[in-house]
């Protein structure tokens, strides 16, 4: 028994260190001062941060990267929400086989998804540009933003509707004063985790942009010039703490969530 | 799309034929119900008999497939919730959870053209009715239960409604607090004077609260009327079973005359009964009903007046006020047992388990049914 909890443990602890120790790196070598990626450590140095401040091709793959993501996340939040809003209160024919359609994207591989897309884009004669990756990403984000809208809404109890239409209000009015701001915790969590799943998209990126690239393009673009890969690491830094950041947040707000969700129960339990 | 419709003036509620079925099973069946302006009307039952459906559908949750729905003399079939003069309270009472006392109890009032003085003004006056008076601020969620409670009903009363419509309030509350509740909402009710309609499946809070009850079953109302007609004279064997708890004999009809009918039992003998008290599609055969405390035990020096019939205590529980036998008959051969209950124990003989007793009963107590 207890030497049984002894393998799982190690296995455990590696699988962590391989997870993590390559991670880990990151920070580690941005702050060297070499321009080798390679121990022993030579001196500590914030030159590679500062190099990213005049970076200007950065800046634009940035400014690139958060209008699509800002832009792909709110999209597919709304069409999520819909999607999730009409599955869990409506009865309409066809509803499984067409929420099991908006789903596919979470088990189709990326680059099949990226493919598919370009081919479609290319046969209609449009431009491949920012919006190009915005529809590639909303495809991507709205299986994410449409399961957690459907928890959302499942948590919602039906009565509070019924109660709010029972007391004089319109569907609409009911919808923005009580619905939404019951699902708000579901709705941020939505929006955060669509923000970081397209932030750091590569795949559909790389095949739909034009001469514009995001972020994850313009790292991978920079790999071919060894001078550059210190400040690349920088980069790296400053994307982890960042998607660290906001997958806090998104953990915080699902958390809130099951707390209404909690509330719930324990009124059915009294 | 509204028209007046004058059929009945007294009647606040009017349902005619309802039918609405879940799954191709009629949950209400052709129901008609009358409730009078200014009652407090209960609708009683088992679980799954209809009850909630037939409160939704006065409320307008749920459209009925057949039948008219009128309120205060309007047919109110294509009219939605929120246009109904109905104001419901909730099983779970509904608080909105992100929003706090105030907010919730004024929520009715966001659509009407009150200045905010008024408003605030008419929340007051609707938490002092409740006795959640310098409640405004509270957040719901710090709110126990019956206080979750009066909150729903200051948020469906201070609209005025025509009918209040209470889906079990009391169910989720403790035993001490809902016998309390159940007598703040009769004196509630008084002093608003707001036709309230109650769907409970507990008969002590339909009989203690109510004008009127409706006793469901199956999606049928099966008796409406006053609480002593339901308890004294139930109208069908299932009523008679559900309400407190009756004795049934089977009996033979023997003959029938313009007031009574005879019936034969082999241990009760021959009972005449009052055709009043008989209900049902004529037969041969009467199931007789004869509630506990109608049975009493003879003492050896009293002398028998009226029905009496021989039987054995197989039990015995004291329950404080209330001695309770059960009892075996003689002659018939079923293992029945039967039960009487005396509430005057100090002058009552005290038999014990295993004695043999006599029983007599009056026949103007007992009510009988015919058997198909």
């Amino acid at each position: 028994m207890k030497k049984s909890n002894k393998i799982f443990k190690s296995i455990v602890i590696s699988f962590l260190i391989f997870l993590y120790a390559p991670a880990l790196l990151l920070p580690i070598f941005s702050f060297n001062n070499s321009k080798v990626i390679a121990f022993p450590l030579s001196g500590f140095s914030t030159i590679w941060f500062e190099e990213l401040l005049y970076e200007n091709t950065l800046h634009n793959a940035l400014f690139n990267s958060l209008v699509i993501a800002i832009s792909s996340t709110i999209l597919a939040t709304i069409l999520g929400t819909l999607v999730a809003r009409a599955s869990t209160r409506y009865i309409f024919y066809g509803k499984k086989i067409s929420i099991t359609f908006i789903l596919v994207p979470l088990i189709l591989p990326e680059i099949i998804l990226g493919v598919c897309l370009l081919t479609v884009l290319i046969q209609l004669g449009l431009d491949l540009n920012l919006w190009s990756v915005v529809l590639g990403h909303t495809l991507l984000i709205t299986p994410f933003s449409t399961l957690i809208m459907v928890s959302a809404f499942n948590n919602l109890d039906i009565s509070l509707e019924e109660a709010s239409l029972d007391l004089g209000m319109s569907s609409l009015q009911t919808f923005w004063i009580i619905i939404l701001p019951m699902v708000s915790p579901g709705l941020i969590s939505s929006l955060l985790i669509g923000f970081v799943i397209s932030l750091d998209e590569f795949i559909i990126a790389f095949f739909l942009t034009g001469v514009e690239p995001t972020l994850p393009v313009y790292i991978w673009s920079q790999f071919r010039f060894p001078a550059k890969l210190p400040s690349t690491m920088a980069l790296g830094t400053v994307l982890l703490i960042v998607s660290l950041i906001l997958v806090s947040l998104f953990e915080y707000f699902r958390r809130r969530m099951e707390l209404y969700n909690n509330y719930g129960v324990e009124l059915d339990q009294k | 799309m509204i028209k007046k419709n004058s059929i009945n003036n007294e009647k606040i509620v009017d349902l005619i034929s309802i039918v609405k079925s879940f799954d191709h099973v009629k949950a209400v069946n052709n129901v008609s119900l009358g409730i009078n302006e200014g009652e407090f009307f209960s609708l009683l039952g088992p679980s799954g008999c209809g009850k909630t459906t037939l409160l939704r559908v006065i409320a307008g949750f749920e459209k009925p497939e057949n039948g008219n729905v009128f309120i205060n003399g309007t047919n109110v079939n294509s009219v939605a919730p929120n246009n109904r003069p109905t104001n419901m309270v909730f099983q779970n009472y509904a608080i909105f959870p992100h929003l706090n006392v105030s907010e919730n109890v004024g929520y009715g009032l966001r659509n009407t053209n009150l200045s905010k003085d008024q408003i605030l003004k008419k929340i007051d006056g609707a938490l002092k009715l409740v006795g959640l008076k310098g409640y405004n601020k509270r957040a719901s969620s710090a709110l126990s239960g019956g206080q979750r409670q009066r909150v729903a009903l200051a948020r469906a009363l201070i609209l005025k409604p025509r009918v209040l419509l209470l889906d079990e309030p009391l169910s989720a509350l403790d035993k001490n607090l809902r016998e309390q509740m159940q007598f703040e909402l009769r004196q509630l009710q008084k002093s608003v004077g707001i036709t309230f309609i109650l769907v409970t499946h507990d008969q002590t809070e339909a009989l203690t609260m109510s004008d009127r009850v409706g006793v469901m079953f199956n999606g049928k109302v099966d008796q409406v009327a006053t609480p002593e007609q339901i308890y004294n004279k139930p109208e069908t064997k299932m009523v008679a079973a559900f309400i407190g708890s009756m004795n049934f004999f089977e009996t033979k009809c023997l003959e029938k005359s313009s007031k009574t009918v005879t019936v034969f039992h082999k241990d009760l003998g021959n009972v005449k009964l009052l055709k009043n008290n008989i209900f049902g599609v004529e037969s041969t055969k009467l199931t007789i009903g004869i509630r506990p405390e109608n049975l009493k035990i003879i003492s050896d020096n009293l002398k028998i007046q009226s029905k009496s019939f021989t039987a054995k205590i197989v039990e015995k529980s004291f329950m404080g006020d209330t001695m309770l036998y059960s009892i075996k008959l003689n002659q018939s051969e079923n293992n029945n047992t039967y039960n009487i209950s005396i509430s005057d124990i100090k002058n009552s003989p005290n038999p014990n388990i295993g004695d043999k007793i006599s029983v007599t009963f009056e026949e103007a107590d007992v009510v009988a049914y015919y058997e198909e």
